[in-house]
């Protein structure tokens, strides 16, 4: 799933990462602009995903990314590997791991290595899912 | 027993818990043995009380839109609302952009409306079996409405009709001349009509010729229901209320006419021809990647080696489901 997460509307980011991994052959849903943690966590859980990306370009991701994996935690879904991109400075990205994001993009990354990730990712993440 | 689990999210699905839900949607769009598994269960003893009710009609005409509106009219009525909302796989990549649920995302933390997203992942007729199991599985769960959104290829897309109880067809001003109406077999399959986007200029001609069609008989009725046309535009919430109203109006026509639950056998006889479909397709494309990589050159050699494993397939059946 990716997922644009908080109150800005720039989803061009958001919609080429969802392109290239559908043109990976991945089935991705897109969420749109503008959702909530309440809304991403809701969404993963009915549509089952096995990994989400979330697009911040609002100089929020902090704040926003402690609620949405607060509220993973809450559902018991906690398990679902998260990626992060956007306008994400450099330093932060300590901080942003240790709240339980599983990865940041920053700026410039080559989608490859995007594709890889969570290509990746899903498959440790149905490896886990036993129960 | 390898199938506790199953039984397990199964009691839990029917508490609500849309985890196990979403799981066990999951299980019905896998492998073919684990939807066998699932369906087997909550096929048993279940006698169908969903109405069910289709949606498909052209790419933008508001079909997404659409079903979020009628989502706020059915949240009042108290139901529990399911959506199944097919997009098409990309024949290339087999990937898919699943994006009908954008429309939607206002009901996301609603407990009583589930929207799940499904990809065609290959098969034709815009309806994947997935989303035909996923029926039974919601309608198991007491969901009162179960809509479901077809990819909208326009032709050919008919077998929502031996899926759904209602079939809506959505179109929009200014598509195509009277002749791509008339061509396109999906403008022969509704129950109801909706031109959406009605707020737009061209809309009354649009309007007045579909209107000739219906009245003309051109468009048939099925089961004696002539078939309604209404205006609608989506995203100023017009039209809608009609639009559940003639909704409702088709289901107690369906019923009082014995027609709802003869839906439901056809169904699910759709079901499993679906199933056998895709467990075929899915065999046969195996086996044809193994074929392109064999040095046979002529054609009666290459069918009879695709025919001989079919059928050995078909024999051995029973272990692969």
């Amino acid at each position: 799933m990716v997922a644009k997460l908080g109150l800005n509307g720039h989803d061009r980011g958001a919609k080429i990462v969802a392109r290239v991994l559908k043109d990976a052959g991945m089935e991705v849903i897109y969420t749109g602009v503008r959702q909530t943690p309440e809304q991403v966590v809701e969404t993963a859980i009915q549509e089952d995903v096995d990994v989400i990306g979330v697009s911040i370009l609002s100089g929020a991701h902090i704040s926003l990314m402690k609620k949405l994996i607060e509220n993973l935690k809450d559902k018991g879904v906690e398990h679902i590997p998260i990626f992060l991109g956007g306008t994400i400075p450099l330093l932060d990205i300590p901080e942003i791991e240790k709240i339980g994001v599983d990865k940041v993009f920053l700026p410039g990354t080559s989608l490859n290595e995007i594709v890889k990730y969570v290509y990746d990712a899903a498959l440790k993440k149905r490896m886990k899912i036993r129960d | 027993m390898i199938e506790e689990y199953i039984y397990d999210y199964i009691e839990k699905a029917e508490r609500n818990d849309k985890r196990s839900i979403g799981r066990l949607l999951t299980f019905l769009e896998s492998s073919p043995s684990q939807a066998f598994k699932v369906l087997n269960i909550i096929l048993r003893n279940n006698v169908g009380k969903a109405h069910v009710i289709g949606f498909t009609g052209i790419p933008g005409s508001g079909k997404s839109t659409l079903i979020s509106k009628l989502i706020h009219h059915y949240i009042k009525d108290n139901y529990k609302i399911a959506v199944i909302a097919i997009d098409p796989t990309s024949p290339l990549s087999r990937g898919a952009f699943l994006g009908d649920r954008i429309r939607m995302q206002e009901h996301s933390l609603n407990p009583n409306v589930f929207i799940r997203s499904v990809s065609t992942r290959g098969l034709k007729g815009g309806l994947s079996f997935a989303g035909v199991a996923m029926v039974e599985l919601f309608d198991y769960l007491g969901y009162n409405k179960i809509l479901i959104e077809t990819v909208g290829v326009g032709q050919a897309e008919t077998d929502i009709m031996n899926i759904a109880h209602t079939v809506i067809v959505a179109t929009m001003p200014g598509v195509g001349d009277e002749i791509q109406v008339l061509k396109a077999g999906v403008m022969e399959i509704a129950d109801i009509y909706v031109l959406n986007k009605s707020d737009k200029e061209e809309s009354q001609k649009t309007f007045e010729y579909l209107d000739f069609l219906i009245e003309s008989r051109e468009i048939g009725s099925r089961i004696g229901w002539k078939p309604k046309l209404l205006k609608t535009s989506a995203l100023m919430g017009q039209g809608v209320e009609e639009l559940r109203n003639s909704i409702e109006e088709h289901l107690d026509y369906c019923t009082s006419q014995g027609y709802f639950d003869h839906k439901i056998n056809l169904r699910r006889k759709t079901l499993v021809k679906l199933f056998l479909e895709k467990t075929l397709i899915d065999k046969l494309s195996e086996e044809f990647e193994e074929l392109k990589s064999m040095n046979v050159e002529d054609f009666s050699s290459q069918l009879n080696i695709l025919r001989k494993k079919i059928e050995y397939f078909l024999r051995e059946f029973d272990k692969y489901i």
